[in-house]
């Protein structure tokens, strides 16, 4: 099977593609056909019928045609049940995951991506073993998100309060991008990830290793990986660059003004309150758009954090 | 003593002059001619947003503008198009200007209410660009929520300048629905009203029904902000997923409440530039009617992927296929048309052929997004973004071009360049096509919309879309000047330049007099009654 792009469609990469592009091809022959008809009937009339003296009047007076219009009322309707049958068992398909499936939760917040695995391995990218299904039960942090991955051709809006999944099954590996679809602010364009479908072999081996990230590491070494996997280098920098949140380089014993919360020194208490309440002492010049992480990291990670912190003078 | 002058019997652009009295007429040529001139001002003002950000989109790295910059763009053109140019455009200024003379009465039936709909009109176009310029908004011109919640105040002012234009809307609605009613010249049935007048008709109850939710909308939102009650904002345990649906049970129908004043242009100019009789004079006139009424029950057809239940969404994607129908008989009826006819390639019929042509490809992409298994794949991508336009832009704003070419004789008594006008109508249909149809494949391709950053192979589409766009607005002011040259220097128009059967041209001067006829005029036979070649 050719799984590259095609004209209209990008690449192939799950199941879905059986029922997505079959129907995509037949409406685009039938759009094709009724299109070419249009334009070609207004072409050749248009060159026939042309007024070629000022005073020419029509050949007829045709005022209507019962069979040729109730023709073409119940031919389209005609076609236009199918396809609704057609697109709804499709998306039936889509919407019901088989039994068996693995479980993905994922958590979107401006602008990044989190998955947790049952095994409580947390990533930035989604790691699926091929020809398994997966369902991801989504949930916001903020506002509307939509995850979308093209290559699969599935979609679902990611709502804060309320969990709505969706399920795909990858049928070859590679890398895919993964992009939000519903406008969530200044780096909705940047929001994005990639799922990564690997052998089941060497899913189980990275399953293994992401489970226990900090295993045998610094608390340092372990918020590195943190920085990454909890989506904090979406909005901070650790190279000095001023992005939607400070950079963390140097940001530890520095003195900031934080408008009228008056002046505070980043120790561990402040950068502690920032990630608990991110909205307590907002430096100026920055926006209170930092999500809420109490009760998301546990109190490893957020020594690790600060550790890591530390770290980058 | 100087002979007493007739007012009524001179034309209305000369019946009084002044700054003031075009301020406080109630003369519906007057009050159309300033709703034209507004909704051409914001239309310039929006397309020149459109043009910033497609420049910026030329590469995916940063050109000019920030993201935050790139989405207030969006959303003032959003905005400014949607609320203040397609939904008022044709119903407001030609609608305002055509329709009682169409049907043979000296004015709209409340002449007062039609000038307070224009004043409510520029008022909430006022606050509607102070809340998005003032506020920095850039929620886009849907608001969903939780997003749009976080940028008060401009949402609350955005949804009071959305109510107070809503009443416009009502306003001008009812008006026209009464006047069809009640003030048709003596002959003129029913069935003798031009189709134009069928789709004002059709919109008006749509703008009567529809509306009124943005009131509802208001209040809610009022209620959340003020008391802390939680209807929209999760924060509070409300749900984000109502405010689509109220915004969608308005919206929906305002897709029509755009489109359907379009429909009725394009059966005027066909008819009249083909020499024929409408063909199916009654199923182009019942369609209309049907989209007006099918489009009532179809607008949980935006949220496919949002979290509706699959039963919701299956009914949906079923209601929503009925629309296509009656868009398909009318493209039907208005090919037929051409049939035998004796057809003049005018600026007005070079638009209505390009309005049949696009139209086409704008229902047509639309039926595929009916189609829920491959909506879950096009939902949120360029393809909205260019189906929608290849409605909106591509049909209405196009229809609408060409009505105004088509009345502008009668509208100003003046013709304009003809050559110019249709080398500036060529432009416009290729500039439209080279911008939107590379739209197409992008989104199918998966590139999804309002992206600042896009990926590198997406970079050559968005190029040819920023090179169609230089057409597109390079034939529309060629238009636009073309009208404003001819307004000034233009030759005076005969009463009936084209040779059209309705009342306008054949019963009133161009320009008009004060109370459109001298004499009632008396209908004798139907719009489309042209004749034959003798054999």
């Amino acid at each position: 099977m050719d799984n590259s792009k095609t004209f209209w469609l990008p690449e192939k990469a799950s199941t879905f593609v059986d029922t997505v592009d079959p129907a995509f091809d037949l409406y685009l022959w039938i759009s094709i056909f009724f299109f070419g008809l249009i334009v070609i009937l207004i072409t050749v009339f248009t060159v026939k019928y042309l007024r070629r003296r000022p005073d020419q009047l029509a050949t007829a007076q045709i005022t209507h045609n019962l069979t040729l219009e109730l023709s073409w009322t119940i031919i389209p309707l005609i076609i236009v049940m199918g396809l609704f049958f057609l697109g709804m068992k499709g998306y039936l398909h889509m919407r019901v995951a088989p039994s068996g499936y693995m479980q993905v939760n994922v958590k979107a917040q401006k602008w990044s991506w989190g998955f947790e695995y049952p095994s409580g391995a947390i990533n930035d990218t989604l790691v699926v073993p091929v020809n398994t299904p997966v369902k991801l039960v989504m949930t916001s942090r903020d506002v509307l998100h939509s995850f979308y991955i093209a290559a699969f051709r599935t979609k679902a809006d990611v709502i804060p309060n309320r969990y709505h999944a969706l399920w795909f099954q990858a049928t070859r590996t590679g890398i895919f991008p993964v992009q939000c679809t519903q406008y969530c602010g200044t780096n909705h364009s940047y929001m994005l990830t990639a799922v990564k479908v690997v052998e089941q072999e060497a899913y189980n081996e990275w399953l293994a290793t992401a489970s226990d990230p900090g295993k045998g590491k610094t608390p340092a070494e372990f918020g590195a990986i943190l920085y990454q996997k909890r989506g904090c280098s979406a909005c901070h920098s650790v190279d000095g660059s001023k992005a939607v949140g400070p950079s963390w380089k140097g940001l530890f014993g520095r003195q900031e003004n934080c408008g009228a919360g008056g002046m505070i020194m980043v120790d561990e208490a402040y950068i502690r309150e920032s990630m608990m309440v991110p909205t307590a002492k907002v430096v100026m010049g920055y926006q209170p758009v930092m999500p809420i992480f109490k009760g998301v990291l546990s109190e490893r990670e957020i020594v690790a954090l600060i550790e890591y912190i530390k770290t980058l003078k | 003593m100087i002979a007493h002058v007739h007012h009524e019997n001179i034309n209305y652009l000369k019946a009084s002059k002044g700054l003031k009295n075009w301020l406080v007429t109630v003369d519906h040529k007057r009050i159309g001619m300033m709703y034209l001139a507004s909704i051409l001002v914001f239309f310039v003002t929006g397309g020149t947003f459109a043009g910033l950000f497609r420049f910026e989109l030329w590469s995916p790295l940063k050109n000019f503008l920030t993201p935050d910059q790139y989405n207030q763009f969006f959303t003032l053109h959003g905005v400014i198009m949607v609320f203040l140019v397609v939904v008022p455009g044709i119903p407001a200024a030609l609608g305002n200007f055509i329709l009682p003379i169409q049907i043979g009465a000296k004015d709209l039936a409340f002449p007062k209410l039609n000038l307070t709909s224009l004043y409510l009109y520029w008022i909430g176009a006022a606050i509607a660009l102070y809340s998005i310029v003032a506020g920095h908004a850039d929620q886009g011109w849907t608001m969903y929520a939780p997003y749009s919640l976080s940028r008060n105040p401009s949402v609350l002012w955005m949804m009071v300048a959305a109510f107070i234009l809503g009443f416009s809307s009502i306003l001008t609605g009812l008006n026209f629905i009464v006047t069809m009613h009640n003030m048709r010249a003596p002959g003129m049935t029913w069935y003798r009203m031009p189709l134009f007048l069928w789709a004002m008709y059709a919109t008006g109850i749509m703008q009567i029904f529809a509306t009124p939710v943005l009131a509802i909308t208001l209040i809610l939102l009022l209620m959340e902000n003020f008391f802390g009650i939680g209807i929209f904002d999760p924060a509070l345990g409300g749900d984000p997923l109502l405010m689509q649906h109220f915004f969608w049970f308005y919206s929906h129908p305002a897709v029509y409440i755009i489109v359907v004043p379009g429909f009725g242009i394009t059966s005027e100019i066909i008819a009249c530039f083909a020499k024929k009789d409408i063909f199916g004079y009654k199923f182009v006139a019942y369609s209309s009617v049907a989209i007006a009424i099918i489009g009532f029950v179809v607008w949980g057809h935006h949220m496919f992927v949002a979290g509706q239940s699959e039963l919701a969404d299956s009914i949906f994607s079923f209601l929503t296929f009925f629309t296509a129908v009656p868009s398909a008989i009318k493209v039907f009826n208005w090919t037929a048309t051409l049939y035998k006819g004796s057809i003049d390639l005018k600026t007005p019929m070079l638009y209505a052929l390009q309005f049949l042509f696009n139209f086409t490809i704008g229902g047509l992409t639309g039926i595929i997004l009916a189609i829920l298994s491959v909506d879950i794949h096009l939902h949120d991508t360029y393809f909205i973004v260019s189906h929608f336009h290849y409605v909106a832009m591509g049909s209405t704003m196009i229809a609408f071009i060409g009505g105004i070419h088509y009345w502008w004789p009668k509208m100003t008594g003046k013709m304009y360049n003809e050559t110019v006008g249709r080398t500036a109508a060529i432009l416009v249909f290729i500039g439209f096509n080279v911008t939107f149809f590379v739209q197409l494949i992008m989104g199918s391709q998966g590139s999804p919309r309002r992206y600042y950053h896009y990926q590198d192979q997406f970079q050559i589409y968005h190029q040819i879309s920023t090179v169609g766009f230089v057409i597109l607005a390079a034939g529309l002011f060629m238009a636009l000047f073309n009208l404003i040259a001819s307004f000034f220097n233009g030759s005076v128009a005969p009463k009936n330049p084209w040779g059209a059967k309705t009342l306008e041209w054949e019963e009133a001067d161009s320009p008009p007099v004060l109370y459109n006829f001298k004499e009632t005029p008396v209908v004798t036979h139907g719009p489309y009654a042209f004749e034959t070649e003798k054999a």
